[in-house]
């Protein structure tokens, strides 16, 4: 074991909620270390994939559009959580967020108009210029800038906490262990949503069909050691938010480019060959993300998007060609289902259409009636050749369970103190305001918040 | 259309950065990128000429190595724009030219300094080569300095014609007389700014690392700015010797002078801040060009050099070698801007052009 180093405020993990941390706490005077547990070229957790936060402002000014005031974006919160969130933590968050894109820029973060293909998020999403890798890379060159100390490929962190003070931590790095003291310790180390191990606990064997859509890393140790802790925890621990993707996409890290857009510009089967949801229900980014449950809900967790020839190119395109034929009952042989239940869910699809004028971006007149499940948009006939299907899997993005904080970022104790120097910022807390649901940008939004206050009071801490 | 391996390479990892457009307010790439149904041998041609290697999108991938999509932009776009000079350059013999970019240059070197070498000694006989002069003329004559420029100018242009309008063709550009003029002067602008190497946030690019820098937009500022008035100086000294009839050298006070020897400093300047750059650049960014890039940077860093050094050297026995030396240079940077990486700047306009064209349609 090396020797004893000391430091103001010790960071676990380097994402945007950690980096912000690091930033804000060294700005305040503090020597500062991050321990990062993925190696430099994969660093940043989760942030590495990310593209916007969801700022309140007023002014509409670059790169925002119009307004998005505080009562709107506080209803759109209670409208995604069902009211599962803390109010006052979650009213902070949101008046705090008119400072974040100032905090960013003046941190050597850029920002671009909305990306194409993102629906309506021009007034309400900011979007990082070359997205979050170029936002990690930033927010780093100034972390190191201020003298932050980071040590990157930090595993096996083991946490030395007495009562609810932290005391001090080792961890291995190339197979040597190390140890280090702080006045206080910023965790900020993300969800468990790459362990399937822990997934398995709360989703049974299913889990094992899950694609991760980030990082490898988040496998949840420090949130576990936390919560052994008797930190009180905060968000349900069976839900995880998965959205649908290519099923061919890698077991990790696929990020943006594994999503698959077709779904309500046709019809989703089981490996039965039968539909099992509204594919219309609403606009796709407004329903992607309770597919993934959807599917995680069917036989081996798979699900098949079909669509034929009138839907090609009005899809953000993917990066796998889709399986194609001219018939159906080849592509059912493609994708390994029953041809003639995929024939017949297709011809009393086509039979309940009702005839109506097709527009992909509105909430058009097309649907069908009369079936047992019925599409209430978009619904056209898939007559035309040659028909496309992708497979679909539940790709998980991120976990809910975290440790309850007060409106100084201090962990919870069960029951009601705040530990005086155990701060947490980023997914590891987000369930306190976001308790489920989903609300495009507001994981990256809860962590630029959450780091500027853990990072704040654990330097004061600290002093 | 069967493609090739950089081709093939090109559409793999286009078909990610369309998925993924995260990259979109870098560069004129990828906006332009999603403009395309398709991947093909021809919109590569297209969409790897409108690439500066800036490297911000490499810096910034979610996709780059180690992941294992393994997504890098900028080499395969320098790989598929080396591809793109070879394959359209007129006369097609000339092709290994561009492959072998550095062997090229050092012999073209050698033969045109050998060429004025044994041209300035025929003039002023083997043993006057030494002797102190003052006038180039003595050494060698307007007349003979003229037809060889005159001749080479011509080739060069010809050439130029004959690459460009394969490329032009190939990526699907219609006549240039149906292309809007706010395209063609959106494109120039573009060019003359190089709009496209300040990273989308006007902090630069990001070929040294991950931090933007300015400098080799700067740099190559001083070199086109340096060469475009020592292009000048040499316009001005023509009108000087045929329409004011004064004949060379000039004084320092007269624009032939002044423009060529500022000119000549902001090229050395430039070229010299290129090379430094060349030598700090991201590996990573970069496929290997046999010395193709940097042939055009050391030919007109030489051409400087040995130019600035003719009215320094007057009056001495070293002005003989030195012209020859200087006017071998030039030689060569003509052959360079038929057959080498000279040629760049316009297929990087062309690409611009069809940009601004694509975006009308």
């Amino acid at each position: 074991m090396t020797s004893l180093a000391h430091f103001d405020v010790i960071v676990l993990g380097g994402g945007q909620a950690g980096l912000t941390a690091a930033i804000t706490a060294a700005e305040n005077g503090a020597t500062v270390c991050i321990l990062e547990i993925a190696p430099r070229a994969l660093r940043g957790g989760n942030t590495r994939h990310t593209r916007n936060l969801r700022p309140m402002h007023e002014s509409g000014a670059f790169p925002m559009e119009g307004a998005y005031g505080f009562d709107e974006y506080l209803d759109d919160l209670l409208r995604v959580t069902g009211g599962d969130t803390d109010h006052a933590l979650a009213e902070l968050t949101i008046r705090e967020s008119e400072h974040s894109i100032t905090w960013l820029q003046d941190h050597g973060v850029a920002f671009q108009p909305p990306l194409s293909g993102t629906l309506q998020l021009g007034r309400t999403n900011a979007f990082f210029l070359g997205g979050g890798k170029a936002l990690v890379n930033s927010l780093y060159r100034v972390a190191t800038n201020l003298g932050v100390h980071t040590i990157y490929e930090a595993t096996d962190i083991a946490l030395n906490i007495s009562g609810d003070r932290f005391i001090d931590l080792t961890y291995q790095q190339v197979n040597n262990t190390h140890h280090i003291s702080g006045h206080s310790l910023v965790a900020a180390a993300g969800g468990f949503e790459a362990n399937l191990d822990w997934l398995e606990e709360a989703w049974g064997p299913a889990a094992r069909n899950f694609l991760v859509r980030g990082t490898p890393y988040n496998k949840g140790n420090i949130l576990r050691q936390l919560l052994d802790a008797k930190f009180k925890q905060v968000g349900d621990p069976g839900q995880c938010h998965a959205v649908a993707i290519d099923g061919r996409a890698p077991a990790y890290d696929g990020g943006i480019v594994s999503r698959v857009d077709s779904v309500p510009l046709g019809i989703v089967v089981n490996n039965e060959g039968k539909r099992f949801f509204d594919e219309g229900e609403d606009f796709w980014p407004k329903r992607y993300a309770i597919w993934g449950r959807l599917i995680a809900a069917q036989a081996d967790q798979i699900g098949y998007a079909i669509t034929d020839a009138k839907a090609d190119g009005l899809f953000m395109p993917t990066v796998l060609p889709p399986l194609k034929s001219t018939t159906i009952d080849d592509l059912a042989r493609q994708i390994n289902i029953p041809a003639d239940s995929l024939l017949k869910t297709i011809d009393e699809f086509n039979a309940a259409t009702v005839s109506g004028s097709f527009d992909h971006q509105a909430l058009d007149g097309c649907r069908t009636e009369g079936l047992p499940i019925n599409k209430s948009h978009w619904a056209r006939q898939i007559d035309t050749p040659p028909y496309s299907a992708y497979p679909l899997r539940p790709g998980i993005t991120f976990t809910y369970l975290g440790v309850a904080v007060d409106d100084r970022a201090r962990v919870q104790v069960e029951g009601g103190n705040p530990s005086e120097n155990i701060f947490a910022a980023g997914e590891m807390m987000a369930g306190n305001i976001l308790g489920r649901g989903y609300l495009a940008g507001i994981g990256m939004t809860i962590g630029s918040v959450f780091g500027r206050i853990a990072g704040r009071e654990a330097a004061r801490h600290a002093s | 259309m069967p493609v090739n391996e950089t081709t093939t390479e090109a559409i793999r990892v286009m078909t990610i950065c369309n998925a993924c457009r995260y990259c979109e307010g870098h560069c004129a790439v990828f906006p332009a990128m999603e403009r395309q149904t398709e991947f093909t041998q021809n919109n590569i041609e297209l969409l790897s000429n409108l690439c500066h290697q800036c490297g911000a999108c490499y810096q910034h991938c979610q996709y780059a190595d180690p992941h294992e999509f393994n997504v890098n932009v900028p080499a395969v776009f320098e790989q598929a724009r080396l591809e793109s000079y070879t394959q359209f350059l007129w006369p097609a013999f000339m092709q290994p030219a561009v492959l072998n970019g550095s062997k090229f240059m050092v012999t073209s070197l050698l033969v045109s300094i050998s060429l004025f070498l044994v041209a300035v000694a025929g003039q002023s006989g083997v043993s006057q080569i030494l002797a102190p002069q003052v006038n180039f003329y003595n050494l060698m004559p307007h007349s003979v300095m003229a037809s060889i420029f005159s001749f080479s100018a011509v080739v060069v242009v010809i050439s130029w014609w004959m690459t460009l309008r394969g490329y032009w063709h190939s990526i699907s550009l219609p006549s240039p007389w149906s292309i809007g003029m706010a395209s063609y002067s959106a494109a120039i602008a573009s060019a003359l700014t190089l709009k496209n190497l300040d990273g989308g946030h006007g902090s630069g690019c990001y070929e040294s690392g991950e931090s933007p820098s300015l400098w080799k937009r700067r740099y190559h500022h001083l070199v086109l700015i340096g060469f475009f008035m020592c292009f000048s100086a040499t316009l001005a000294g023509t009108f000087y010797h045929y329409g004011l009839n004064i004949a060379a050298p000039y004084s320092w006070l007269t624009p032939p002078k002044i423009l060529g020897v500022t000119g000549g400093i902001m090229l050395l300047v430039g070229c010299t801040g290129l090379f430094r750059i060349k030598q700090t650049t991201d590996q990573r960014l970069v496929s290997n060009d046999n010395g193709y890039g940097m042939s055009l940077t050391v030919l007109l860093f030489l051409t400087s050099l040995t130019g600035l050094g003719l009215p320094i050297a007057k009056g001495t026995g070293a002005l003989g070698l030195l012209l020859a030396v200087h006017l071998g240079c030039v030689l060569a940077l003509f052959l360079n801007f038929a057959w080498g990486k000279f040629t760049h700047g316009f297929f990087r306009l062309i690409a611009l052009v069809a940009d601004e064209h694509q975006k009308t349609q």
